[in-house]
């Protein structure tokens, strides 16, 4: 049935008659309506890809992040409203830095998705606030390994739509933190529509098993994996 | 077994003060008693001992065999304590905290030497300023901006900052030698006469802190970054025990 | 008026995933005059355009000094942006009394985008009224920053807000490639013409309804009002109508004088 014009979709507290929370769905729509992010775990990290989409030519290259850190250990790339994704990293810095002050030891990716996950779920539950407008991929290396988890405004996890099947095609278990940039630079690319979209800014980040600290890849491995992608491309147009 | 200390020695119970003359120091009565804070260090740590050369250094001397009392925070900055060994950790915890705090912005701001030791400053004077002081003397020893940098705060929110700094008993036996070896040969004074001088200065104290055990850690911090060595003992003489006069 | 039945709240999402209320939010900054903000490798300066209620009432104040090394520029509602500034400037404050460091900008422009954010998201309150260009100069350079009511923040070469904003942005647009390399009388008289561009027909910059804010490597946030104008006004040259920047494009700026 559709929702609009009903009146059942106008708080998060109130459900529709087959049992839907349309607020939630709407929130959804904000993430849709973002660039895509994707994170990949491999058998030696994670690698996270943001499609940032520029608005103006007047922007500062390089700021303006999508992708942040927290804790020293743990990445998040966030699509959908900017601001509310900056607000869920807050939240899991505060998390994150909670787990410190009672544990003494870094949070583990298990740890840091459920506490975030559960926030995020209490904005589904009442109406006096909406729920957030930001999915986040929230990936770490802790001592079981590289973790990746990902947070809808519902509170549930789920893979990225437009990419999800690209990435269905991946050996992830056999592949190394470098294959991964390379791969995911590629998927970037193919799922950045030129016709529709403006310009876009590529950001790259990985945690390793190496240091297990969240960083930007280099800016050499960065231009070659791109570079690499833009080739891949043209090739594959060539075959049409 | 009696565990309050207070009854030790005690009549009974029963024949005891039993019209309450006494207050029982057992319990903790929220109305009447002041609220007390720590009043004595319980595991401390002795001497810390530093001054520039041409880069920078520090030595410290054990109380404990194998307690660390050199911390480094960030990567051109080492913190040096002397006193409760809780309260250190404490203050390790807090500045690991702010330091996380810095590498996630990722703004291309981090804290640098002077601003650990003002932050630190800052803590330890409004602990004092709140009665419930954090039982340190802290050194805070860096490289900023091409310089190396020292800072003394201690237990009171005392500071200050110089070429040469000593803690514990270091602030009345070490700090002549220091002064005489490093101020106005700051920029001439190489790393070898630097370690020299720490191994000079940490044999002194050995010989006359009764509280310390020979084992000493030494932290050198350059435009490199942060050194910290492992446990080094100073090479001591105990022979001239046998000249010594007017001790039993 | 359009009116829907999603719009009446901030806690209500519409079913193609926008938040109306922000959205009017973002409207109250256009209602404000605009303001216009450029930066140099060594300067950051914003130029705004000043209001009177009447002839009897004195111009309203668009550039709001937070420390020595930041300053802002507002455009929609005053009494938010006072708000505001009285945050940044206690933030400004504690940054130096805590670490003896100057505020570095990009933390106080996210601690508004947070700030503003929450506002944004529970039923009861309003997104602030106010977009507000901040610049400032600190260990990585000079920046200029755009924070608006829905909680984001954008570093900028050259930006402009408030109403009939987009003329400037055009200028700016067309002109940012030399901003990196000018020098600071260039770089306000660049400014100025964009301002300008924002001017109704009938209407000139004078030294009453303009005011400058420079600040700078090695130069603390300053402010250049009234009669202070007039020697940049003078470099400005004659002012035509409104596209007369756009016209002047590509023209090197010290031509003028």
């Amino acid at each position: 049935m559709s929702s609009i014009g009903t009146g059942y979709d106008l708080s998060v507290s109130t459900y529709s008659p087959d049992g839907r929370v349309f607020q939630v769905e709407y929130a959804v729509k904000a993430v849709d309506n973002s660039g895509t992010a994707i994170g990949l775990r491999v058998k030696d990290g994670v690698v996270f890809a943001v499609e940032k989409l520029i608005q103006s030519k007047l922007l500062v290259p390089g700021s303006n992040r999508r992708i942040q850190t927290v804790d020293t250990h743990i990445g998040v790339a966030t699509a959908g409203l900017l601001a509310d994704g900056r607000h869920i990293i807050n939240r899991a810095r505060d998390e994150a830095e909670n787990y410190r002050d009672t544990y003494r030891s870094p949070i583990p990716g298990k740890a840091i998705a459920d506490r975030v996950g559960q926030y995020v779920q209490a904005y589904t539950l009442y109406s006096s606030a909406r729920p957030f407008g930001s999915s986040t991929i929230i990936g770490t290396v802790d001592e079981e390994g590289p973790q990746l988890f990902m947070v809808e405004p519902s509170g549930v996890y789920w893979g990225k739509q437009v990419a999800k099947t690209e990435i269905e095609k991946l050996k992830l278990s056999e592949m190394t933190a470098l294959d991964a940039v390379r791969e995911a630079t590629r998927i970037i690319y193919t799922v950045h529509d030129d016709a529709k979209d403006k310009e876009f800014e590529l950001e790259l980040s990985w945690v390793t098993v190496d240091n297990k600290r969240h960083q930007f890849v280099p800016t050499e491995i960065a231009l070659e994996a791109e570079r690499i992608a833009k080739e891949t491309l043209n090739a594959d147009m060539d075959d049409d | 077994m009696d565990h309050f200390p207070n009854y030790w020695g005690m009549p009974p119970q029963e024949s005891f003060d039993r019209y309450n003359i006494f207050q029982d120091k057992t319990k903790n009565n929220a109305i009447s008693d002041p609220t007390t804070n720590t009043k004595q260090p319980i595991v401390t740590g002795t001497s810390v001992i530093a001054f520039k050369y041409k880069d920078a250094s520090f030595g410290s001397l054990a109380r404990y065999r194998e307690v660390e009392r050199l911390y480094p925070v960030g990567e051109y900055t080492v913190l040096a304590s002397s006193g409760d060994f809780s309260d250190f950790q404490y203050v390790k915890h807090t500045l690991d905290k702010i330091m996380t705090k810095e590498y996630y912005t990722n703004d291309g701001h981090i804290l640098g030497t002077p601003h650990i030791y003002e932050y630190l400053s800052q803590v330890m004077y409004h602990r004092r300023s709140k009665l419930n002081p954090l039982w340190n003397a802290f050194v805070v020893g860096g490289y900023h901006n091409g310089e190396g940098y020292l800072g003394y705060v201690n237990l009171l929110g005392t500071t200050f900052q110089a070429s040469t700094i000593t803690t514990g008993i270091g602030m009345y036996m070490a700090s002549p030698l220091l002064r005489k070896a490093v101020e106005g040969h700051e920029d001439t004074l190489t790393e070898a006469e630097a370690v020299d001088l720490v191994e000079q200065v940490m044999r002194v104290l050995y010989y006359r802190d009764s509280q310390s055990i020979n084992r000493y850690q030494r932290a050198k911090i350059t435009a490199q970054g942060v050194e910290i060595s492992p446990l080094l003992s100073a090479p001591t003489d105990w022979s001239i025990g046998k000249d010594l006069r007017g001790y039993q | 008026m359009n009116r829907n039945q999603y719009d009446n709240d901030i806690s209500t999402w519409s079913p193609q995933g926008r938040i109306y209320q922000v959205e009017y939010a973002l409207e109250a900054v256009k209602q404000g005059s605009a303001a216009v903000g450029l930066r140099s490798k060594t300067h950051a300066i914003l130029l705004a355009l000043k209001r009177s209620s009447g002839e009897l009432a004195s111009y309203q104040n668009k550039l709001i000094r937070i420390d020595d090394h930041l300053g802002i520029a507002i455009a929609g509602l005053t009494s938010d942006a006072r708000v505001l500034s009285n945050f940044m400037r206690t933030e400004a404050m504690k940054s130096k009394i805590m670490y003896n460091r100057p505020l570095p900008v990009y933390r106080i422009v996210s601690a508004i985008g947070d700030k503003s954010q929450v506002n944004t998201q529970n039923y009861g309150r309003r997104p602030y009224g106010v977009g507000l260009l901040v610049i400032g100069v600190d260990e990585t350079g000079p920046h200029l920053y755009e924070t608006s009511p829905s909680g984001n923040f954008l570093e900028y070469y050259a930006i402009s807000i408030g109403g009939r904003s987009q003329s400037a942005k055009t200028y700016l647009e067309h002109n940012y490639e030399s901003f990196a390399d000018a020098d600071v009388d260039e770089l306000i008289v660049h400014g100025l013409r964009a301002l300008h561009a924002t001017l109704q027909q009938d209407k000139e910059l004078n030294t009453l309804n303009c005011s400058i804010g420079i600040v700078g490597q090695g130069q603390k946030f300053e402010m250049i009002q009234d009669v202070d104008l007039q020697r940049y006004l003078d470099m400005l040259g004659p002012q035509g109508t409104g596209d007369q920047a756009a016209a002047s494009q590509g023209e090197a700026p010290m031509d003028t004088e």
